[in-house]
């Protein structure tokens, strides 16, 4: 078992045959995920390494295989439409890597996916992987290996991080999740640990959060009223001076609200363990397995 | 990108906003003349990417074209918050009887762009939500059918009494966000919306924030970022797709992805070192970016080791391992070097990196550490 995908995921990847799309389709295909079908537009009929077929529009790609899961690698001028025309088609599962999507865009993008009943993963973030069975997305699939801990993190190359320790230490997941560090994103925390807690196989929880927001305030509260399994958290820029954006959108400390001290807090008043490096998750979740 | 505020001004009067003319001079002779063609009572007005102007002495009420001058001079000496004021605004003094704010962000928890009202103006507004929450309506708009004009009205009610004002504030409401969309913001803000003596809506200060993202599609307001009114390094690291941010410490870091760039600066300080810098070189990343992101980081002589640590997903270790390789033989460093890297083609790095005399590791706490040691010690390359 595992969250959001499996063996079975059947993908469709928007912006097949751009740089970013073409290189990591080549990867999850490596990696054994079942890719269905590409889209770009004027390039319908063609094939993707002489085996997947593609599709001018996700409307027809749906038509021909009914996939539940797509991905996307469009440009972000454009990457807000991929995501509207994947839940128009009916796909049920949308992961958006694209970096750089207008925050406005997005306004329009989460209530339209929500209405059609819709999953949106991202935008601005490196997908999932469920080891051994499914990526969607471009995390390394060689870091992961198959095992009883959940990951969430708001961040990319942090989660690699921390996904990549737990490894070498023995320690395989179930299913590793990046929820993306823009300020609108379709997946939060809460709806990753709710699937964790109601996953058999997943033991403990792992999530990576960043200064910034109250979204990993309200996890910790979601941890403690509603998880029985044990939850590790971890903050970055816990040396981050206050006022001065980071790079992500998500990561600016606004006021009092959104500080490292104060979710670390919120995390220790919850009950979880509280990771100080990432090196140290590997121990906590080492405690809490046995 | 933040703008200024006449450029806002600009913006928003395009849309009909009720505001009073001004211009803008950077030199007091220039502040002078403008205060004359005006007449009457003048503010001169800093124009700098900071807040807290008014505290700072940068906001100044003016008599007479000479005493314009006056201020002007000693505005244009300011520095508020280590940025130097350039420009100044010069704009007639309004009559006020009361004052409003009016504001539009972007709300990460309502997932929408949200009107923040309240006819407690004038000050910040900040205060006004902590101390007297109730004197703030909160308008979330749905971006699929933007501001309705029901809404619109709602606000205009909740400031004024007065059914013409509150038509009046509406229509402005309209306005604003009009701008807000067009223009890409992720901020646009009255402070204050004034009432005059004879009854009249003027917006007498406007700022908007632009989301970076925007940029690409709107050409005519990126051409309004003012980069003499910005750090130098950050300019130079943005001009080269890099996101840097200057610190006070030793240790030089060039990351990929900002998460995993605030996890090594805490590292660093977890093993007993200070950061001297934050910088992401991003995703896709190609050999050039690696090599400005060194040029940028050696030009800050209190960098006493650097510290490579690039975790491979969309990044290619191999890009940053040739990038390292071309920057170091344009210009040989002076400082150690500690490289970790691992992920997407780490093999091809390492190859890399050891037929050109380099010795990297793909652990990250190891990596660190070595650094740290390095850069408090000033002990030899690795």
């Amino acid at each position: 078992m595992s969250i959001f995908i499996d063996k079975n995921t059947t993908v469709i990847v928007q912006g097949i045959t751009g740089r970013d799309g073409s290189f990591h389709t080549r990867q999850m295909m490596e990696y054994g995920t079942k890719i269905v079908a590409g889209v770009t537009p004027g390039k319908g009929g063609q094939k993707f390494e002489g085996t997947v077929p593609i599709f001018n529009t996700v409307a027809e790609a749906m038509a021909a295989t009914n996939a539940n899961t797509s991905v996307i690698y469009v440009p972000p001028m454009y990457a807000a439409d991929a995501m509207l025309e994947a839940a128009d088609a009916g796909v049920k599962f949308i992961v958006a890597i694209t970096e750089g999507v207008p925050v406005l865009d997005m306004t329009r993008v989460y209530p339209f996916v929500k209405e059609k009943g819709a999953r949106l993963l991202g935008p601005n973030c490196p997908g999932l992987i469920t080891p051994g069975q499914s990526k969607v997305g471009i995390i390394p699939g060689r870091i992961c290996t198959p095992g009883p801990v959940g990951v969430v993190s708001r961040s990319g190359t942090l989660t690699y991080e921390i996904v990549y320790q737990l490894t070498r230490a023995g320690v395989g997941q179930t299913t590793c999740v990046g929820i993306g560090g823009d300020p609108i994103n379709g997946t939060n925390f809460i709806d990753c640990l709710e699937a964790f807690e109601r996953d058999p196989n997943t033991k403990a929880v792992c999530m990576m959060g960043e200064i910034g927001g109250t979204d990993e305030q309200e996890a910790a509260a979601f941890v403690k009223q509603h998880m029985k399994k044990p939850v590790v958290g971890f903050i970055a820029g816990q040396t981050a001076p206050p006022g001065r954006r980071m790079g992500h959108a998500g990561a600016i400390i606004s006021g009092s609200s959104g500080t490292a001290a104060e979710k670390l807090e919120a995390f220790a008043a919850a009950g979880m363990g509280v990771a100080k490096r990432p090196l140290d998750f590997v121990e906590l979740i080492k405690a809490r397995l046995k | 990108m933040n703008i200024h505020e006449y450029q806002a001004k600009e913006i928003f009067r395009a849309e009909g906003i009720p505001i009073p003319p001004g211009e803008i001079a950077t030199t007091p002779a220039e502040a002078e003349a403008i205060a004359k063609k005006l007449g009457g009572t003048v503010v001169v007005k800093a124009q700098v990417h900071a807040g807290g102007r008014g505290k700072a002495g940068g906001v100044k009420l003016a008599k007479t074209p000479a005493e314009a001058r006056e201020v002007a001079e000693k505005i244009l000496r300011l520095h508020i918050k280590d940025l130097p004021v350039q420009k100044v605004l010069v704009t007639p003094a309004a009559d006020i009887a009361s004052e409003a704010y009016v504001g539009i962000i972007v709300d990460r928890a309502r997932k929408k762009a949200v009107f923040m009202v309240s006819a407690a103006g004038g000050i910040d507004i900040e205060e006004v939500a902590a101390k007297t929450p109730e004197k703030i309506m909160y308008l979330p708009v749905d971006g699929r059918y933007g501001l309705m004009d029901f809404q619109a009205q709602q606000m205009g009610f909740f400031l004024y009494k007065d059914a013409k004002q509150a038509r009046a504030a509406a229509k402005i409401m309209g306005q604003l966000y009009k701008a807000f969309m067009k223009s890409g913001a992720s901020l646009a803000e009255i402070n204050p919306l004034v009432v005059t003596p004879d009854g009249d809506v003027l917006a007498l200060d406007a700022k908007m924030v632009i989301d970076d993202n925007e940029l690409d599609r709107h050409p005519e307001i990126a051409k309004l970022r003012d980069e003499s009114a910005e750090e130098k390094s950050e300019v130079l690291a943005r001009n080269a797709n890099l996101t840097f941010i200057k610190l006070d410490g030793n240790v030089g870091c060039v990351v990929n992805g900002a998460g995993l760039a605030m996890a090594t600066m805490d590292l660093v300080k977890y093993y007993g070192g200070e950061p001297a810098n934050f910088l992401d070189i991003g995703g896709s990343s190609n050999p050039e970016k690696v090599v400005n992101a060194l040029k940028i980081i050696t030009a800050d002589p209190s960098v006493k080791a650097i510290l490579f640590n690039i975790f491979g997903g969309i990044t290619r270790t191999d890009d940053v391992a040739n990038g390292i390789v071309t920057a170091t033989k344009q210009n040989p460093l002076k400082v150690p070097i500690v490289i970790r890297l691992t992920g997407t083609n780490e093999e091809i790095a390492m190859k890399i990196l050891q037929e050109n005399g380099f010795s990297a590791s793909s652990d990250m706490d190891e990596a660190v550490k070595k650094a740290v040691e390095l850069a408090t010690k000033g002990g030899k390359a690795a």
